[in-house]
């Protein structure tokens, strides 16, 4: 057993001349481990004039976390069997990446438990801040950070203050624009609060005022780096006035507007931008479309779907690259802008492995500070778990179980509905589930529990509603999410069907017996998009299940949906 | 850079007359022909050609109830030749119809927005009617979902 400190190469990089895909560069460096410490970590072979540096989908996350990655992520129509869509052993052949590696422990979910032991938590800003001064004093005023948004919420404190503990510590890292989701549903009255004050551009070329259809934010802003101009063209989830609630912005409308999009590129190039650099929330696969679809865009930094890729995915002539989420990574782009065009490039996503870089302690200090108001509420201990309790995969994760038997119990319901969000951490086999770990999977601004009756029919349209926006095989359809997680009820899905016939075989689990379209179920739920839901706040609910239980819980594999087509 | 709402309206929609739909405007819509139907009556049978004709939709509807559309001819606009009508219809509505837009050489050019009401996810159809008598269209698919759990 080798301590935390002596790594194993971890360093996941990749470079190579702009068209020319694969994963040759990248393997070879993987196959080189050796011992790894922080310099390794940070050791890049700098190139050109420009460095991108992107942070995405932090989700509020101040200190480190254990994350698992998903297990399951599908792809359907041209993604199928493409990155992201690959996952566990599948996703540790394809990057060639050594099982038990702190690599295949940072990027997938293969013996997650015991590597989590191993190599301990990953993120935590103050890390992060030691990676972004080392690269800012390395290439001086060749450095742009951008912020792919979902950066204000997500924990207890960003609920508690509205954000602002993320915008002060982020502020304090000096990025050079963001974009954004789930900061809009702090409300269009807080957003702009904040916005007013920010030092840096909020960017979103596809927000727009819905009652005269005018830009609602800056699109883009251009800037100076090594002598280079870039243009940096923001795009917030498309989806925000459909997946979150509209009633929160009622005056905004968002979508992916790809016409606009080309019209700022086009503006861009012709106001003499040499790198267009797209600052996005669209989620990979929309990314990946768009790419073949908008001319003129050099590097699109994906967000929302929380992938982490290890080398850049090449659509033309443009560089995707996938930064992960929660902290956990990231990445550094190098850039060699020549005569109004990249000839090359450097890619490396960094993992930020918690007990190897050293915390800036200024970041440390101001991280105390924001926090200090609530710990005592942070560590307070509900209970406990002997089980992994993760979020992330298509269908289910060991949390949302847990949270579908805290409705089911505590607001007396036949079924559960627990939404597919993508973000919430993992709390380890044996670890307490403080007021902190439930707040990272569930706190928000819309957190009601309501109890509700619905027919079988709803329910059944409700479930191919969801699982339609995941596996539509058009990416412009997708919103992002995993699908809608129930508990009570089990369900065969084949995600190669269209909307309507997709899901079969509902069955209620206390009975065995079939959903019937036409009876009526309690159904319990939370997060609803609709305004007026009542109900209390879903932590209270799972909060006090946990109390009641009064010991260890263990949350069994949920061997109740049925997948087939992937 | 961009082009306000407003200067959109000054330049094209402005010149535009627009027909909306409805009983007492187009009796031939009110009788609730299905959207192939209506097609056939406004193009007398002729073939539209998938050309021409940009539809601008958004992919999922942030509003069922107030969907915005909006669309574009390729078109000198002359005399000569230049559009006449353009046909919008819904094709999963109870009433597909929804608007018939005329234009003339006088008009500059062929586009025009407007909002509309969405029952379910469904096709919107735009049917460009030339001054030669020939006819264009294009066709979007616009999604209505029952609220989302994205994130």
């Amino acid at each position: 057993m080798f301590s935390r400190r002596e790594f194993l190469q971890a360093a996941v990089a990749t470079s190579a001349i702009l068209g020319t895909a694969g994963t040759g560069a990248w393997r070879a460096l993987a196959a080189g481990q050796g011992l790894m410490s922080e310099a390794d970590l940070l050791k890049f072979p700098s190139m050109g004039n420009v460095s991108l540096v992107h942070l995405a989908d932090i989700h509020a996350q101040l200190k480190p976390i254990y994350f698992r990655e998903p297990s399951i992520n599908v792809g359907v129509g041209e993604a199928k069997g493409l990155p992201p869509h690959v996952t566990g052993a599948d996703f540790l052949k394809l990057y060639n990446i050594k099982p038990g590696s702190p690599e295949a422990y940072a990027l997938s979910s293969e013996d997650y438990i015991a590597l989590a032991g191993n190599y301990g938590r990953m993120g935590g800003i103050d890390r992060i801040a030691t990676v972004l001064n080392s690269i800012r004093a390395e290439r001086s005023d060749k450095v742009l950070f951008l912020d792919g948004g979902d950066t204000w919420q997500g924990s207890y404190t960003s609920l508690k203050t509205k954000g602002a503990d993320m915008v002060e510590v982020m502020n304090s890292l000096k990025p050079d624009a963001m974009t954004a989701h789930w900061e809009f549903t702090y409300g269009i009255d807080r957003v702009k609060e904040i916005v007013d004050g920010l030092p840096f551009a909020f960017l979103g070329q596809n927000i727009f005022d819905n009652e005269w259809d005018e830009p609602a934010f800056p699109a883009m802003k251009m800037f100076e780096r090594g002598g280079v101009k870039v243009a940096v063209i923001g795009q917030a989830l498309p989806y925000l006035a459909i997946a979150n609630p509209r009633w929160m912005f009622p005056r905004l409308s968002f979508g992916i507007r790809e016409e606009t999009l080309q019209q700022n590129v086009d503006a861009a190039r012709t106001g003499g931008a040499e790198l267009v650099v797209l600052l996005s929330h669209n989620g990979f696969d929309v990314d990946r479309k768009l790419a073949g679809r908008v001319s003129g865009i050099d590097v699109i930094l994906t967000a929302h779907t929380h992938d982490a890729l290890p080398e850049p995915v090449i659509v033309g002539k443009t560089l995707l690259i996938a930064s992960g989420s929660h902290g956990k990574f990231i990445s550094r782009v190098d850039l060699d802008v020549q005569d109004g065009a990249v000839k090359g490039y450097q890619y490396k996503l960094i993992p930020i492995f918690s007990d190897v870089i050293t915390p800036d302690k200024e970041t440390t200090a101001l991280v105390d500070k924001v926090r200090a108001p609530f710990e005592k509420e942070l560590g307070t201990v509900l209970g406990r778990t002997n089980s992994l309790l993760y979020r992330r995969g298509n269908f289910n994760g060991t949390f949302d179980d847990l949270i579908c038997d805290a409705l089911i119990e505590e607001r007396e319901a036949d079924i559960a509905l627990s939404p597919g969000f993508r973000w919430g951490t993992t709390v380890l086999p044996d670890q307490d589930i403080t007021v902190e770990l439930l707040h990272n999977a569930t706190s928000m601004t819309y957190p009601q529990a309501y109890r509700s009756e619905m027919t079988g029919k709803l329910i059944h349209d409700i479930l191919e509603d969801v699982a339609d926006n995941l596996f539509n095989p058009d990416p412009y359809y997708q919103q992002g999410g995993d699908m809608v997680r129930v508990g009570g009820m089990g369900y065969r899905i084949d995600v190669r069907k269209p909307i309507g016939s997709r899901i079969t075989d509902m069955t209620l689990l206390k009975s065995g017996e079939k959903i019937d379209p036409a009876k009526t179920y309690v159904v319990s739920g939370w997060a609803s998009v609709n305004e007026g839901t009542e109900g209390p706040p879903i932590w209270d609910v799972v909060s006090d299940y946990l109390k009641k239980k009064k010991k260890t819980i263990s949350v069994e594999p949920n061997t109740s949906v049925i997948v087939e087509g992937v | 850079m961009h082009m306000t709402r407003r200067q959109a309206i000054g330049l094209g929609v402005g010149a535009a007359a627009l027909i909306l739909a409805g009983p007492a405007l187009t009796p031939a819509l009110a009788a609730g022909p299905t959207a192939d139907e209506a097609i056939k009556a406004f193009t007398g049978g002729a073939e539209a050609k998938a050309a021409k004709v940009s539809l601008s939709t958004p992919e999922i509807a942030e509003n069922g109830n107030t969907v915005p559309i909006s669309f574009s001819v390729e078109s000198p606009m002359t005399s000569d030749d230049h559009v006449t009508e353009v046909m919008l219809l819904a094709d999963g509505n109870p009433r597909p119809g929804v608007a018939t837009f005329h234009f003339s050489d006088m008009s500059g050019e062929a586009s025009a927005s407007t909002r509309i009401r969405l029952a379910k996810t469904q096709n919107i159809v735009a049917v460009a009617k030339m001054s030669d008598g020939s006819f264009f269209m294009d066709k979007k698919l616009v999604k209505v979902t029952i609220g989302g759990c994205g994130g």
